[in-house]
Parts: structure tokens; C-alpha cells; sequence
């Protein structure tokens, strides 16, 4: 294996620090034009736009199976919060204007932009778990408008990529397509490919076919480290011989960056990640979380254009990770820089990223904010895989779903299924179920239930504040909804007998 | 377990008993009396017979064989191990199987291969004789029979720390732009640097006392091809008891000199690993 080291000056770093993408065109055949800002916007009416111009758009390719298309109706969302990221992202520094070597350097100026200059509208991410900066495109300020515009350039986009391992097929053309300062999660269970993925990204592995391009350029060919791509490693693969200092200093010893600016540098990323005073440690010396960190510092260090993140948290125990999701989280928006990470972990991808990329069995089932894909799953796959779904088979024995055509199955989440708490007036006598509660267990906030309705289980959630049940004892419930299954489609479907009283997506808790 | 362990008392006294009396039944007390009959009649006798000038000769033969030996073995077991752990290919199960043939096979065979090879009955003897070089009977048949006995050792201790290491370091390393000699000298020679310096060690201390292979490719020439086993032998056979001794307790003194390395080296390494891993 031959690796030439040497960063050519029209090399790739200096791309980076350099005006970066803006002038390059949008992917071709990539359709961001038809992800009006209009799309992203409705919130409400669950039923009509998101998923419809989810399924459009992807229809527009030609993408077989399961393979969504790479459009992001809901990308206008996550652009409200890294809309306003983006001028730190663009400019790439003050100084970048030198080309080459030297910008190299002068990348790393452009991290103090994103932390110490950051615009504005930076209080966004403050309130990352809540809905507002998803639902920026909701409420368009000035800025969002022209967000959605910026972010409507595809900076990581893959098309039709395919790869195998002798007989196993770890990805079958696989599409999507990211946005620029946008956060976005491979989601699946293991062996589905997600990882893979990640790394024909990278680089580290070759696709047999398709395009991977990063900021417009098709980087197939491209050697790893001309890529712009800073990589977090599943266990971090830090440099386990190497001081902290020498681990997140490697990058910028390997451009040949003169020894000063090495050191202001990792001085500058290690204060970032609240590591100062730890850089002559060995990562052995170090706590998961610490090492987590350098990592970060490390991948962050060359100034890449794209991030890449390993099951970043599977190697930490589970006490710190929501801390280091949190952080991480946090840290990406304040960079601005487009992200893309790997993670089995429904509530990690759905609480931490923009956009969700579920993959299963080498293929992308779907794509789209964590809000679409938990209203709107489009494949059965998807209803059973986010949220706490229970698969029904033949559900047409149900009150209000008669008309299911017979040996269908369905998805059902503990939301859609409303326990009437003994002893209040049942209200929607005739739609409901008898069930026999199986099993309560406490769940913090609300119980749990565990129900037998007709030889179905079910489970719920139930008030803490409604009267006690205990197990064995008999409640109506109501079902609301389910997600029924057909063929390779999932759609969701209203108890017949509630369509008079009107059917917005509540979240009934 | 631990009453099953310790409970039985007269079964660990029993068994620890046997180890120690065992080893030193069969090999600590031919040691000692291959010293002591080194010094039999005192120092001056030992020191006439060990600077003999074909003993001289014979240690300075070995010494280069071992040195020639250890080096391409090194080199061959770094490839091998690099290629075993960091490629997948078809046939790799093969190559590993292949590098533990000189484990399997008898030395004597080994010389005798080398013998069917270059010797006048071997198919490259034509070549060889109209270019006028000597493999058998000479330095580097000496040196490729040792070659043989003793390839396994280097590669046999860095697999299996390559294998543990796995490759992400080395994968971050090359994302970052490292070549691959950066790359090895920076990330991967600090891993395996213990398990290849005790290979090095085992590899040399297999080479210094290797007779079998040698002893048929070596024709016995006093001076010329004789290392320092043969030449043992030659004097003991020739009721040179003395002088044969003195020679072996050169040998075993060379033998105790790298047990001591090897342990220290292995003390080091367990520290570094507290040290740095976890």
C-alpha cells in the first residue's frame, strides 16, 4: 500500500480552509430543488406533506426496494438550527485566503470562529432535546428562509452505493443525502450495514459502485485523507502510545504544519474539550469519557469539512452517555459541521440528530427527521424499529379495524393504545376493548402496562395519576391507531369507529 | 474452586515437589555437571581449551550465523505477521500453517532438503557451480539451515499482538494522511515491540544452539564450517572431554544470558502494558 502523506498544495486540506463548496453546484441528478421549504414546514397534519414529499421525491429515482430517496422534506428543520451555523461553516476562517499548506493552518483559526464567533442566533441549540430547533422551519424567522435555501445543498450524498463481502451484501444502493451543517445518524440494528457505510465514506472501505460525494466532489477515488473527513472510532482508536497532546497533534504533523501552530492548535481543541491539563496523560490514563473527548480533538484537529462518528457512545457506560450525547451534541452545532454518525441506539439517533438514515439488511429503509420517521414510518421495518412498537399479526379481529384485510399485521406503540382508568365513565364505549392487564412496572414518570386484549399483547402507558391497577384486574381500552403493514409499506390506519371525533396525531399519555 | 484449589494439601505439596525435582533431576544437575567439568582442573585448563583457535573459530561461526539468522527472520516474521493480520487473502490459513513447519518438521530434514537443493545431487547444483558459489558446506548453507529452525519464532509472537491490537489505530493513522512507514514506526511498532524483541530473543537463542540442520549441511570442515555445537561434538567424540565441556559451558552461559534477557524483557512488557492499556 502506497500512501503518499504529503498534503499537494491543491490537495484537499487547503480545499477546505479555502471557499469551500459554496460555488459548487448541487450534486447532479440530486433534485434539492423539489424539497420546497413548504414541505418542511406543516407540522401539524401528520397525514399529508412530509411523508408525501418523502415518498414523491424518493419516487423520482430510480432506486429499487426498499431505498428511499435521498430527499429530506424536513431538512428545512434541522437548517433552522444550523442555518444559522452555517456562516461559521462557510467562511472556513479569516485567513483561508492562502491556499494549500499554509490554510491548513489557517483552518484552525476557523474553529475559534465556531466557538468564540459564533453568530447570534447560536442560543438555538440551547435547548437541543426540545422540539424548537427541529421545528425552526416552523416558525421562519428572516433567516430561516434563507437556512432552508443554504442547507438545501447536499454536502454528503451518496448514490446507488453498493458493496459486498464475498456473498454478503453489507450495502445494496444505498442513497441519501445530507445536508451541510447537519447532523445526521445511520440508524439499524448490527449487521445492517451502517457501519459499512460510514466507512466508504471514509474511505476505509471501496464501494463496488455508485457515488459518494462530500461538498459536490465524487470521492470515490479519492485517498482517506484527501477526503476533509475527521473519523471518531468506535472505541476511539487513539494512539494508545502517544501522549494526548501527540494524539490530537498527529493529523497536523501528517500536513507537515509548522511546529507553532501544531501546538496553538491541540492547545486550542483541547481547551474546546475541556481536556487542558491532561495532554501529557496516555489514554490509558483516562476515563471513557475523557477519551471520548480526545478522540473528538483528534478527528476535529485537521479542520475537516465532514465528521464521522463510530458508535460514538457504545464504548461508555450508560450513566455518562446521555451526558456525552448532550455535549457532543452540543459541541457539533457549535462547529457547524456536518456530521454523520453511526449508532444502534433508537433514542440516540432520535434525541441527537437532524436526520435519521435507518438502514436494515444493507439497505436504507428510510430517511428523514426523527419526527417523520416516528409519525410516518414508511416501511414496516421502520413502525416496528422506532418507538416501542408491538407487531400484531391478523389484527382485524380489533374493534375499529374490521376492514383489515385478513392475516395483515400491524405496528402498534404504547401512545395509540388509551387505558380508561377503572372506575371513571368509559367514553368511547363502543370503540373500546376489554383487556386484562397483565403486568405493571414503573416507569418513573408513568406506569407501564402490559395487556391481553383478545389474545393480543399490548402495552401502554398509564397515569400516575389515574387510580391504581393491578395486575390481573380487567380496564377498557381504546386503540387509536395502529401502523398497518402493506406489503413493503406502512400506513397508518384510524380506529373506524373515532373518525367522527377527528383524528390529529395526539400523543396520548 | 478455591477450596478444590487449596483445600487439598498434600496433592499441591506433592505436585509442586515433582516440578521441582523433576527439572532439577533432568536439568538443572547436567547443567551443573557440564560446568563442573568444564572446571574440573581449575580455570586455566577451561580458559586454554576455550581460546583454542577452532574453538575461537567455531564461536565466531555461530555468533554470525545466529546474527544473519535473527535478522532475515525478523524482517520475514514482520512481513508475514503484517500480511496474516492486516490482510484478508485466500489462502491465509495456509501461510500460518506453513510458518509452523519448522516446528513440526525434524532439523535433520531440514539440512537435507538444503542437501537435495544445492548439494551436487540438487537441481540448482548445475547454476551454482558454473557461478562458483557454495551453499552446502559452506557459511550460507550454515546460515540458511538455521534460517529454517528458527523462522517461526518472530512471527509466531507478534500475530497474536497484532491480532489483539486490531487495525483502528492504524486506520486513524492513515485517515490522518500517514504513510505507511510513519504509520508503522509511530503506531505499530510500539505495540509489538516486546513481542518482537522477545521473538528475537527466543529466535536466538534457538540459532545459537542449533545442530541438527547444521550438522548436515555443514561437512564438518574444522575452522570453516563448524559452529560451536558441532564443534562440541567433534571434541567429545574425539575424548577431548575437557575442552568439550569448556566449549559447553560457553553455550550454557550464552543460554543463561538470554533467559535473564527474555525475563527482563518480559518484565518490561507487562509493565508497559499496565502503563499504557487501561
Amino acid at each position: 500500500m502506497c500512501v503518499s502523506p504529503k498534503p499537494s498544495s491543491g490537495g484537499m486540506p487547503g480545499a477546505r480552509g479555502t471557499a469551500p463548496f459554496p460555488a459548487s453546484s448541487p450534486a447532479p441528478g440530486k433534485a434539492p430543488g423539489e424539497l420546497p421549504p413548504a414541505a418542511a414546514a406543516p407540522f401539524r397534519g401528520p397525514q399529508d406533506s412530509p411523508a408525501g414529499g418523502a415518498r414523491e421525491s424518493g419516487s423520482g429515482r430510480p432506486a429499487g426496494g426498499g431505498a428511499r430517496g435521498s430527499a429530506f422534506p424536513g431538512h428545512g428543520a434541522p437548517g433552522g438550527d444550523c442555518g444559522a451555523m452555517s456562516p461559521g461553516t462557510g467562511t472556513g476562517g479569516p485567513g483561508t485566503a492562502v491556499p494549500g499548506r499554509a490554510s491548513a493552518v489557517s483552518g484552525a483559526p476557523g474553529l475559534g470562529i465556531g466557538t468564540s464567533g459564533l453568530k447570534p442566533g447560536d442560543s438555538a441549540p440551547a435547548g437541543p432535546e426540545s422540539e424548537a430547533p427541529r421545528g425552526g422551519a416552523a416558525s421562519p424567522g428572516p433567516g430561516g428562509a434563507k437556512a432552508a435555501g443554504e442547507a438545501a445543498r447536499a454536502h454528503v450524498s451518496l448514490e446507488g452505493v453498493n458493496k459486498s463481502f464475498g456473498d454478503f451484501s453489507a450495502a445494496t444502493d444505498v442513497s441519501f443525502s445530507l445536508p451541510e451543517g447537519t447532523l445526521g445518524a445511520l440508524l439499524g440494528p448490527s449487521g445492517s450495514g451502517k457501519t459499512t457505510i460510514l466507512r466508504m465514506i471514509a474511505g476505509l472501505e471501496t464501494p463496488d459502485g455508485g457515488d459518494i460525494r462530500i461538498g459536490g466532489t465524487r470521492v470515490n477515488d479519492l485517498h482517506p485523507s484527501r477526503r476533509g473527513i475527521g473519523f471518531v472510532f468506535q472505541n476511539y482508536a487513539l494512539f494508545r502510545y502517544m501522549t494526548v497532546f501527540d494524539n490530537v497533534a498527529f493529523g497536523l504533523k501528517m500536513q507537515k504544519v509548522p511546529r507553532a501552530a501544531i501546538g496553538e492548535r491541540v492547545r486550542e481543541l483541547l481547551a474546546l474539550t475541556s481536556m487542558e491539563g491532561l495532554e501529557r496523560r496516555y489514554p490509558g490514563q483516562l476515563s471513557g469519557g475523557q477519551r471520548q473527548r480526545v478522540a473528538f480533538a483528534r478527528a476535529l484537529a485537521p479542520s475537516p469539512r465532514l465528521l464521522l462518528l463510530d458508535e460514538p457512545f457504545a464504548a461508555i457506560d450508560a450513566k455518562v452517555r446521555k451526558e456525552l450525547r448532550s455535549w457532543l451534541r452540543d459541541m457539533i452545532s457549535r462547529l457547524g459541521i456536518t456530521s454523520i454518525f453511526v449508532t444502534h441506539d433508537q433514542s440516540e439517533a432520535i434525541e441527537v440528530a437532524d436526520l435519521v438514515i435507518i438502514t436494515n439488511g444493507g439497505r436504507v429503509e428510510q430517511a428523514g427527521t426523527p419526527l417523520e420517521l416516528y409519525r410516518d414510518p414508511a416501511t414496516p421495518f421502520v413502525a416496528r424499529f422506532v418507538g416501542e412498537s408491538t407487531v400484531l399479526e391478523d389484527y382485524g379481529a380489533l374493534v375499529g379495524f374490521e376492514g383489515a384485510p385478513r392475516g395483515a399485521s400491524c405496528a402498534v406503540r404504547p401512545e395509540f393504545v388509551h387505558v380508561c382508568p377503572p372506575g371513571e365513565p368509559v367514553q368511547f364505549g363502543n370503540s373500546s376493548e376489554d383487556a386484562i392487564v397483565e403486568s405493571v412496572s414503573f416507569r418513573g414518570s408513568s406506569l407501564e402496562l402490559r395487556l391481553r386484549v383478545k389474545g393480543y399483547e399490548l402495552t401502554s402507558f398509564y397515569s400516575l395519576e389515574h387510580a391504581p391497577v393491578a395486575p390481573g384486574e380487567r380496564v377498557k381500552v381504546l386503540i387509536y391507531r395502529v401502523y398497518a403493514f402493506d406489503g413493503g409499506e406502512a400506513r397508518l390506519v384510524n380506529n373506524s369507529r373515532l373518525s367522527s371525533q377527528g383524528n390529529g396525531y395526539n400523543f396520548v399519555i | 474452586m478455591d477450596g478444590w484449589r487449596r483445600g487439598n494439601g498434600t496433592l499441591r505439596v506433592f505436585l509442586i515437589a515433582f516440578s521441582f525435582v523433576f527439572i532439577t533431576v533432568f536439568l538443572v544437575l547436567p547443567l551443573c555437571q557440564v560446568l563442573w567439568k568444564a572446571f574440573e582442573f581449575g580455570f586455566r585448563p577451561f580458559w586454554e581449551s576455550v581460546s583454542d583457535q577452532y574453538a575461537l573459530k567455531a564461536l565466531k561461526l555461530s555468533v554470525l550465523t545466529t546474527v544473519a539468522a535473527v535478522i532475515c527472520n525478523t524482517a520475514f516474521g514482520l512481513c508475514a505477521a503484517w500480511a496474516v493480520t492486516r490482510f484478508s487473502f485466500r489462502g491465509k490459513g495456509f501461510l500460518i500453517t506453513l510458518i509452523d513447519i519448522p516446528f513440526a518438521v525434524s532439523p535433520v530434514i531440514a539440512g537435507l532438503v538444503f542437501i537435495m537443493t544445492f548439494g551436487r545431487l540438487g537441481w540448482a547444483y548445475p547454476f551454482l557451480s558454473a557461478h562458483d558459489i557454495k551453499i552446502v558446506f559452506a557459511v550460507p548453507g550454515l546460515v540458511l539451515a538455521t534460517i529454517f529452525v528458527t523462522f517461526p519464532f518472530v512471527a509466531r509472537e507478534i500475530i497474536p499482538v497484532l491480532t489483539a491490537r486490531g487495525t483502528d489505530e492504524e486506520e486513524a493513522a492513515v485517515l490522518m494522511g500517514s504513510g505507511f512507514f510513519t504509520t508503522f514506526r509511530r503506531v505499530t511498532l510500539p505495540h509489538i515491540r516486546w513481542a518482537l524483541l522477545y521473538g528475537v530473543i527466543l529466535c536466538t537463542a534457538r540459532a545459537m544452539g542449533e545442530f541438527g540442520a547444521v550438522s548436515v549441511v555443514s561437512g564438518h570442515l574444522r575452522g570453516r564450517t563448524n559452529t560451536l555445537p558441532l564443534h562440541i561434538e567433534i571434541l567429545f567424540r574425539e575424548y577431548h572431554t575437557l575442552q568439550s565441556f569448556s566449549a559447553a559451558a560457553i553455550l550454557v552461559a550464552t543460554a543463561v544470558l538470554i533467559l535473564v534477557a527474555r525475563n527482563i524483557v518480559e518484565g518490561i512488557s507487562r509493565k508497559d502494558a499496565d502503563y499504557y492499556v487501561r
